[in-house]
């Protein structure tokens, strides 16, 4: 652990890890999302289920928090790698080439620009619809009643729709970046990987992009 | 062919640099790059200047000797070294951009001429076998299954020019690395050094402060030697096992 740590591989296989671990959690997340479309019970009763799994081994909530303690360290280790390898990264070059060319790094730069989006939406969700305390109704037990009140907000819809655009930016390329981190080499993975990077990037974004819209056109209400 | 040069120009490793123009003429289509950079230094000599610094040496392609920075493109527009481009891929009236390798861990030395000793460090960290070898052995007698070896001669292609660090946004040697390690692990004379030699290699490009690989591709685009992408994945592989192991 002390030598993958204290590694450029190392960190960047941390990276990947928490990264598809993250993937996975957002996947699961997305799809109970839709759940908004059948109406408060169904929506309100899996909120509240997901505080009684795992019963009776664990207490009531306890699953929950278990979860978010796995995704909080997740997110820290996938962030503070990003932030000292990009440091790094920006070091071993300093001086920059005076003929410059379009180079292919739109990835690059997106992953760390939207690494940054990803960051602080993920501080302004939790305010919104766990903790309550930017929700304009914020009552626990009632994410449909909250997530209705929510989206009435016009920035609450501009900060949300720019940060699912901006998962499935970061998705598309850490996907298949992953893949080659976690050493996929085999011929003919390449194009399977990126097929399948862009379908996971589409599915995520439009299925958590569909509940504002949803809330936004009075579907959901 | 008449060409404007815009060359960076730099005493030594720490003075100021900086790009200047130059002109030159009389140059034949048929003229490698090194030999229209010849043309213009005896020109320089004539007017009793400096003339420009560059590194070169076999001027067949595999040496690894020569290498700079030409239009932002490492070892310029075609896939080759730079003493194998030849001046048809530029036409008459050309303005051509030449700058030195730029990554930390090359620092100029004078002109387009940087110090690639950093390279020679990770390769002595793991990069070979400690085996006594003596004169050659009997080609036959170890047996190395033809995919092994293919692939070791895919990766023991690798010439040491260092364009991949180069054209690298991230200054990352990555590629060369992985060329190296790889040649060696997938071969039988190698696999039992192969844990120490990735673990050490890869310690070893660490501390020289090269970057790390965003997958970017621009290395495997600029390699004259065609080194591909998944040794990169290859190595990933090969270090973490090696990792786990330790
Ligand atoms: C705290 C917020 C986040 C930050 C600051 C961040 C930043 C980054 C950066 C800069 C990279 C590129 C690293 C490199 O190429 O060297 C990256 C890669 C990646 N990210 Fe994130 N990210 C965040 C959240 C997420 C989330 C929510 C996911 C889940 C989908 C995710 C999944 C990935 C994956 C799979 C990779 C590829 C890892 C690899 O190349 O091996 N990231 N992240
Ligand atoms: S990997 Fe290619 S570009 Fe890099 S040093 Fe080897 S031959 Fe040169
Ligand atoms: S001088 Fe030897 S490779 Fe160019």
């Amino acid at each position: 652990m002390r030598t993958l740590w204290g590694s450029t591989i190392g960190k960047k296989t941390v990276m990947a890890v928490t990264g598809l671990l993250m993937l996975a959690y957002l996947l699961v997340h997305m799809f109970a999302n839709l759940k908004v479309f059948f109406g408060p019970e169904e929506m309100n009763g899996y909120a509240h289920w997901l505080r009684t799994l795992g019963e009776p081994l664990l207490r009531h909530g306890w699953f929950l928090w278990i979860a978010r303690v796995v995704l909080l360290a997740a997110v820290v280790l996938h962030g503070v790698s990003a932030y000292q390898l990009s440091r790094r990264d920006i070091a071993a070059r300093p001086v920059k080439y005076q003929h410059q060319r379009r180079q292919a790094s739109y990835a690059t730069r997106t992953m760390r620009w939207g690494g940054i989006i990803l960051a602080l939406f993920i501080v302004w969700h939790v305010l919104d619809l766990t903790t309550g305390t930017v929700n304009p109704r914020g009552q626990e037990g009632h994410p449909y009643e909250n997530i209705v009140a929510g989206f009435q907000n016009w920035y609450a819809n501009v900060i949300y729709s720019v940060a699912m655009l901006a998962v499935g930016l970061h998705i598309r390329h850490g996907f298949w970046s992953a893949a080659q981190t976690l050493g996929v080499t085999r011929p003919g993975a390449a194009r399977l990987l990126k097929a399948g990077a862009t379908l996971l990037a589409l599915v995520i974004t439009a299925g958590f992009l569909s509940v504002p819209i949803g809330v936004m056109t009075g579907v959901v209400n | 062919m008449n060409l404007t040069l815009r060359i960076w120009r730099q005493q030594n490793a720490s003075a100021d640099g900086e790009m200047r123009t130059y002109q030159v003429s009389g140059i034949s289509p048929d003229m490698s790059f090194l030999e229209m950079l010849d043309t213009l230094n005896e020109t320089l000599i004539e007017r009793d200047e400096e003339p420009v610094a560059f590194d070169h040496d076999c001027r067949e392609g595999i040496c690894g000797a020569c290498g700079m920075v030409i239009n932002g493109q490492a070892h310029g527009p075609e896939r080759t070294t730079t003493c194998q481009l030849h001046m048809r891929h530029f036409a008459d009236g050309d303005t051509i951009d030449i700058e030195p390798w730029r990554a930390a861990a090359f620092p100029v030395v004078r002109d387009l001429v940087v110090d690639r000793s950093a390279f020679d460090r990770v390769i002595g960290a793991g990069g070979y076998i400690t085996a006594p070898t003596g004169a050659a052995p009997e080609a036959h007698a170890t047996p190395v299954p033809k995919p092994a070896a293919d692939a070791a001669f895919t990766h023991a292609e690798c010439i040491g020019c260092g364009a991949c660090v180069a054209a690298c946004p991230n200054g990352s040697a990555m590629l060369f690395t992985s060329a190296k390690v790889n040649h060696l692990n997938v071969l039988p004379q190698g696999a039992p050094e192969r844990e120490s030699r990735v673990l050490g290699m890869v310690e070893q490009m660490d501390a020289e402060g090269f970057g790390g690989c965003t997958l970017t591709g621009e290395c495997a685009t600029a390699c004259p030697k065609g080194i591909p992408m998944p040794s990169i994945a290859a190595m990933n592989r090969e270090y973490v096992r090696a990792a786990a192991k330790r």
